[in-house]
């Protein structure tokens, strides 16, 4: 916009043809459903082969040996490779960074040299003609491998008595936060309640639904190296690979064309994609590795697994006095490379009590290693634990003092009218909308209809419950998320845009989409910044050689971030068409305008001439234009996001649910959100982002759990015993929005893309505990089974 | 997740399958597949031969003659959803169905197969039972039938010999006032039952004259809860029916459930499948 439009109160929604805001299509929706994507697995090349991965049967053992000759003596094998072999291609990784003070990790191989330490790392390789040949041959490595002590417990990781995985690193502490604002003990002192409770969140994992793939080919004529992946973050990969195979930047290109789901666990460096990028190197031709579904189990990324004992002190009147916790999680036996396994923890401290506009906190964060599959981000890091203590807390309180539990968050969160504000963690926010967001999600819900029909199904031995929670998300991170700590991470990204002589436009941009709509979003964004018809825009992501150098997709910046890029960027391709077309049209730019592909008269909106003749001439009359007109029509913008450290938004949900209290069963019968990420691009996009987190927050709420027993070992890895949420358990969702846009950017976008994950595990417990009030009884471990249920009950 | 290699036959006819079934170690009937293609792909198991039992037509279908309605073992779970006879002559069977798995599973699934897995969380062995179904086994030697009860051995085990087909199962027609029932609980649609109860019974007015209560999820195989049976036989009220549970079921603790919780599910279960079929609902 203009500063003219600006001072006339005028927004990007207001120009003619505006796709900002509306429904539209996503242009890759159609190709998808008709099986025309391109995934890892799809491609076919010329020398193809397959790697399969020997992964240890013990959470912790010494590699004695490896007697790997009848292996390499099955048919169809290339090449039989130990962790030593891969080694002296790629070199090993430490998981840390340096803003989270004392973080320390061990180095992490791409196959395990000397120890395994969790059940399911890769201690051999195993290349052949085909992946079947590939496990054949793996089931004829012989592995003399000697079982050790194992850590699995994170309660006792700490213990004196218990064997330190690391022993370099001295102890099982992998990081520690503390935090003391404000006079805590004070507030606990003058307090009228002090609520208390242990609330357990279970280790789950992402399953999505396209496995971990990843297609390595390294072309010895021209010394390079072409990385196909299934990640959210090409140029992170790039990078990495560069660093860890000794290879220039030129050398490397990494590929992420469609992405089956990601969901945060394709954004890690794993082990076995490491190897397998060694190992084309090695082998001097393609080489395809994908996950299979038993081994995603034991070797994807896991998430969660925090348990945190928390009190809160509240006034006679209901005021919120203070929050104290204390959380411990345990991540397996490294920290992930590059992000760290300390995020999730971290978080935690940031993020609980985050609405409330009390003062008074005390936090203390451990993480520690055992002998489980690594834990690192997903969808959501660390806020639906901070969620659930908070919120479950709130409610605890509202009990205790005899208030409705709506109004005593009326009388906490933050007010709408008192931003930029700071919570008592330090967390900063621009502005949010809590106040509004609850009226809201009340009214939609009819809440004090909903309080009725329970208190008489009640009587009738119904027992129905509700339950409220607020929530506020990280988007939009600048470098203070990863880049500050000295991870190679970008923060910033950028949209090219190519004007071609039809009118079309190609936007290369450096986030990605994973299935999301990242790409129907900047086609929406460009096509109304230029002002062309969005079939017109073309959008090319995921390509190290192809588009603007970016940070990819996670952590809720796509739309943000991506976005803002792309609207500066179509601006000034604008600016620059309106440029020539004013000398073409012997007028002044001033007076145009490009709407849906036409160069009309601004004001009048008639139109002057078509794009496409412009692109005539422009491209193949150049000597009938003036010889001092250079047209630009090839323009980039970067932006980032440097006022805050992260747009926060927030929201509120409620769920609302049935417990069938003989069985302990619980039937979801609706769930609410109500959210605000700033400017809407796409409400559609938007409200199928917040079903989709919600139904990964029931997911963590009442199904999902990576269960092991003593000796370290997964028992339900597979997908008839580990329960992702289906569709059949799922409630109706109503999604409604507040629009506070953040004044970071001029679109004013923030993320939407994990508040539904965040919120949705307290909604649900809360409303379970609030269906059981009467029994006296509470559940605060998730997932919450039946069992879990009845035992609250006292039934077993 | 690739099967290991194997041998593949593909019959045409029953003589053909008892070629087959030679003696050698690692012969594995294939039916519908939907156990032993994932257990191949797991490499949970190495069968070296695959007879592959879907081009047998003789297996197929459902008929009725002398008040015996007899089910082909490679008939698909979804056929038997689907057959009018099958509602109106077995409707215990109509009630059970929907709740195997989910419809894929169904157009591909056989009760043969389900029945010669022998699976003892799986609603149609269950079935079987409840309705003193007869299993039709027939190798060279020719047929036998053996009655459900002495059929389920254990978890994967039968009263199936090694060169015996499993070729179909009959069931005697429901008499008149019979009234069945069944439910199961389960996380998921289409999961696992955690526990389930397949009963049968006949019930003139207000009186049981007969009733057999088949549970599943509760021990190594599908068991027959007779005291409880007799309990609501006998008119002795739900809760002593409920009580004799104890020694009839004898269910396992698995990760998503222990066996104390699967008992108390499993007499809430009984308490509202008696309650449902006593309501003729």
């Amino acid at each position: 916009m203009s500063v003219a439009d600006q001072m006339k109160g005028l927004t990007f929604l207001d120009r003619p043809n505006s796709y900002i805001g509306r429904s539209v299509p996503r242009p890759n929706a159609k190709r998808l459903v008709q099986g025309r994507g391109t995934y890892v697995d799809d491609l076919r090349m010329p020398r193809l082969v397959h790697v399969a991965f020997l992964r240890s049967p013990h959470a912790h053992a010494r590699i004695r040996g490896l007697d790997i000759s009848a292996a390499k003596a099955a048919p169809g094998v290339i090449m039989v490779a130990t962790g030593a072999d891969i080694a002296r291609v790629c070199t090993p990784w430490v998981g840390v960074l340096t803003h989270f003070k004392g973080l320390k990790s061990a180095p992490q191989y791409p196959v395990a040299i000397e120890r395994a330490c969790w059940a399911g790392e890769a201690i051999c390789a195993v290349v052949a003609n085909s992946r079947a040949e590939a496990e054949d041959a793996v089931a004829l490595i012989e592995a003399d491998l000697e079982p050790l002590p194992v850590t699995v417990d994170m309660e006792t990781a700490l213990d004196p008595g218990t064997p330190v995985i690391h022993a370099d690193l001295g102890d099982n502490l992998a990081f520690e936060r503390t935090l003391d604002v404000g006079d805590v003990d004070g507030a606990f002192r003058h307090a009228a309640a002090v609520v208390e409770n242990t609330f357990s969140v279970g280790r789950h994992t992402g399953v999505t639904l396209e496995p971990r793939s990843i297609v390595a080919d390294w072309n010895e004529g021209e010394e390079k190296l072409t990385v196909y992946h299934s990640f959210q973050a090409p140029h992170m990969m790039q990078d990495i690979v560069c660093k860890h195979l000794g290879l220039p930047e030129a050398s490397v290109r990494v590929v992420c064309k469609d992405v089956g789901g990601s969901f945060g666990i394709k954004v890690h460096i794993y082990p076995d994609e490491m190897a397998t990028v060694a190992l084309a190197k090695m082998l001097k031709r393609p080489v395809k590795f994908v996950a299979d579904r038993l081994e995603s189990f034991v070797s994807d990324i896991h998430a969660r697994d925090h348990r945190v004992k928390a009190k809160m002190a509240v006034s006679k009147d209901g005021e919120i006095l203070g929050f104290e916790i204390d959380d411990l999680t345990g991540i397996g036996p490294y920290s992930v490379y590059p992000r760290t396994s300390a995020v999730e923890a971290n978080q935690v401290v940031n993020l609980t009590g985050g609405p409330y506009k009390h003062q008074n906190y005390r936090a203390r964060a451990r993480v520690v290693f055992q002998n489980k599959v690594p834990m690192c981000q997903y969808r959501a890091v660390g806020h639906p634990i901070a969620v659930m203590v908070t919120e479950g807390l709130v409610d605890q309180a509202a009990h205790a003092i005899g208030m409705d539990p709506a109004e005593l968050r009326r009388r906490n969160l933050i007010r709408d009218d008192a931003h930029p504000s700071t919570a008592a963690s330090g967390i900063k926010f621009e502005k949010l909308s809590h106040q509004q967001s609850l009226e809201k999600l009340l009214t939609m819900m009819d809440y004090d209809g909903l309080r009725k029909e329970q208190a008489e199904l009640r009587a009738k031995g119904i027992h129905r419950g509700i339950g409220l929670a607020a929530f506020i998300e990280i988007t939009n991170p600048s470098a203070a998320f990863y880049g500050v700590g000295g991870a190679r991470i970008s923060s910033q990204d950028g949209c090219t845009l190519r004007l071609n002589p039809q009118g079309g436009v190609i936007a290369s941009i450096g986030v990605t989409e994973q299935g999301q709509g990242t790409e129907g979003v900047i086609a929406q964004v460009v096509a109304t910044a230029v002002g062309v018809p969005m079939s017109d825009v073309r959008v090319v992501t995921g390509d190290t050689d192809a588009t603007p150098y970016g940070g990819g997709t996670w952590a809720c910046r796509a739309a943000g971030i991506g976005g803002e890029a792309a609207w500066q960027s179509g601006k000034a391709l604008r600016a620059n068409i309106l440029d020539v077309a004013a000398v073409i049209l012997q007028s002044t730019p001033e007076v145009l305008d490009l709407r849906e592909g036409k160069i009309v008269d601004k004001a009048t909106g008639v139109e002057r001439m078509p794009l496409a003749e412009l692109g005539r001439v422009a491209y193949f009359r150049p000597d009938t234009l003036p010889a001092d007109l250079k047209p630009e029509f090839v323009v980039t913008r970067h932006y980032v996001p440097k006022d805050y450290p992260f747009a926060f938004t927030n929201g509120m949900q409620a769920s609302y649910l049935e417990v069938d209290t003989d069985t302990g069963f619980v039937k979801l019968l609706k769930h609410w959100c109500v959210e605000d990420c700033g400017t809407v691009l796409n409400p559609q996009l938007v409200d199928e982002q917040i079903r989709g987190g919600i139904v990964q927050g029931i997911g963590a709420a009442l199904f999902e759990h990576c269960r092991y027993d003593a000796q370290g070992q997964m028992l339900n890895g597979s997908m008839a015993d580990y329960l992702v949420p289906m569709s059949s358990e799922m409630p109706d969702m109503d999604v409604g929005h507040v629009v506070t846009p953040t004044a970071s950017s001029e679109l004013g976008a923030k993320g939407a893309g994990e508040a539904g994950t965040a919120g949705a595990p307290a909604a649900v417990i809360n409303a379970i505990n609030d269906a059981l009030r009467p029994f006296n009884a509470h559940v605060c471990v998730q997932p919450a089974r039946p069992e879990e249920i009845l035992r609250a009950l006292g039934k077993v | 997740m690739k099967a290991p290699a194997f041998a593949y036959a593909k019959p045409t006819s029953l003589a053909e399958v008892f070629d087959c079934l030679d003696g050698s170690e690692g012969v594995r009937l294939l039916a519908g597949g939907q156990s032993l293609i994932p257990s191949l792909n797991m490499r949970l198991s190495a069968p070296t031969v695959l007879v592959d039992l879907n081009h047998i037509a003789a297996l197929r279908g459902v008929t009725e003659a002398s008040g015996v309605i007899r089910i082909g073992a490679m008939t698909r779970h979804h056929e038997l959803a689907t057959s009018p006879l099958i509602a109106s002559r077995v409707p215990l069977i109509a009630k059970a169905v929907p709740h195997i798995a989910h419809q894929a599973i169904r157009n591909r699934g056989t009760i043969g197969g389900s029945l010669a897995l022998a699976d003892p969380s799986t609603e149609l062995p269950a079935c079987c039972l409840a309705l003193d179904a007869a299993i039709v086994a027939a190798s060279r030697r020719g047929e036998r039938r053996i009655a459900a009860r002495d059929f389920f051995l254990g978890i994967y085990e039968t009263a199936l010999a090694p060169d015996e087909v499993l070729v179909a199962v009959e069931f005697p027609a429901s008499p008149v006032n019979a009234v069945s029932g069944f439910d199961e609980l389960a996380r998921r649609h289409g999961d696992y039952a955690i526990v389930g109860l397949a009963a049968q019974g006949v019930r003139k007015g207000e009186t049981w004259s007969s009733l057999k209560l088949a549970f599943f999820g509760a021990g190594d195989r599908p068991l027959l809860a007779e005291a409880a049976a007799q309990a609501v036989i006998a008119g002795k009220g739900i809760a002593e029916a409920q009580a004799a549970l104890q020694d009839a079921l004898s269910p396992s603790d698995d990760g998503e459930c222990s066996a104390k919780t699967k008992m108390h599910l499993a007499r809430v279960l009984l308490g509202r499948v008696i309650a449902t079929m006593e309501s003729g609902t």
